[in-house]
């Protein structure tokens, strides 16, 4: 019989790293506009879930309050992005992220 | 119980997230995305945070994703995407690999250089922060949204109404599209214009060659 190993708040903590490093990766890898957005919504989940974590942690509820207004700030994030990705692929419906470069100096 | 609870929505949120990024396909990344969020929610569970995980599978994966979706069906953009060819090159790929790898790394290395003393300590906060136990988490969350953070509370429908309002601003069709010089218009016709004068300098070229030959 396998001894059943207890989960520590460390767990999470090491998920929450491996989801946000697997966010930055794709958002850097990815060209799609839509998919460099749903990267940085896997970054702000492995952020609130470490939120969660430390919430339960220390015992202490503020955490999940901060949770409430990152998921805020993720729902008006989202709408004001993909405004900007309509307005872009409407002009141009192959464009990446590359052809995004007007402002380059 | 809870470990195999964390092993089954662990391996479901790293499996979606992996999905998000290896998927070819827009439409599957996002209903992979909605894998990693089902799966955070069920974590959410598991640590207590019962209001949290009502909101993430209510506002994650009943809103936004199916705001990504409808934009995906709406723009028609849903092709897929060749993940084998490196628009940028340079070895961008193998860049992004390591800025990874030491993103996930820092924080690997912190939690073994505290082997574990950081952790489990209770935070110096009075008794209206502290967490009681079992499914007390929603009315302790309201409390502690309308009272200490009842300014920022308000600050976010102020937010809230901004978005909207620059959502509309941006994904509106310009009718005059004549009054508006758009600025990706501008570059591209600028690029052809350079393109077509380089193909002429070319010509004038060849011709004073063919003339020079001519006068030989």
């Amino acid at each position: 019989m396998i001894a059943v190993a207890e989960v520590t708040p460390a767990w999470y903590l090491v998920l929450g790293s491996i989801l946000f490093s697997i966010g930055t990766v794709g958002l850097l890898v990815r060209r799609n506009p839509l998919v460099m957005f749903m990267c940085v919504e896997l970054m702000l989940n492995a952020v609130t879930l470490t939120f969660v974590t430390f919430s339960r942690m220390l015992q202490d509820i503020n955490g999940q309050s901060v949770v409430v207004f990152v998921l805020v700030v993720a729902a008006a994030e989202v709408v004001v992005g993909l405004g900007i990705i309509v307005a872009l692929l409407r002009k141009k419906p192959t464009a990446t992220a590359d052809d995004v470069n007007v402002l380059r100096g | 119980m809870e470990l195999f609870v964390f092993l089954v929505a662990g391996g479901a949120c790293i499996l979606g997230a992996l999905g998000v990024v290896l998927n070819s396909n827009p439409v599957h990344a996002a209903l992979s995305l909605v894998g990693t969020l089902f799966g955070i929610a069920v974590l959410f569970i598991a640590q207590d945070a019962n209001f949290l995980a009502a909101v993430q599978v209510i506002v994650y994966a009943g809103a936004i994703v199916v705001l990504f979706l409808f934009v995906l069906m709406l723009l028609g953009v849903d092709r897929a995407e060749d993940l084998s060819i490196e628009p940028l090159g340079g070895g961008q790929r193998a860049a992004a690999g390591i800025v990874g790898l030491a993103v996930l790394g820092l924080p690997l290395f912190a939690f073994r250089s505290v082997e574990g003393e950081a952790t489990g300590a209770m935070a110096g906060t009075g008794d209206a922060n502290h967490l009681g136990s079992g499914a007390a988490d929603v009315a302790q969350l309201g409390e502690s949204l309308f009272t200490t953070y009842l300014f920022a509370f308000e600050a976010t429908s102020v937010l809230l109404v901004i978005a909207v309002v620059g959502a509309v601003v941006l994904a509106r069709k310009v009718k005059r599209a004549d009054y508006v010089t758009d600025p990706l218009v501008v570059a591209a016709e600028a690029e052809a214009a350079a393109s077509v004068d380089e193909s002429d300098e070319a010509d004038d070229v060849s011709e004073l060659e063919t003339e020079l030959e001519a006068a030989e």
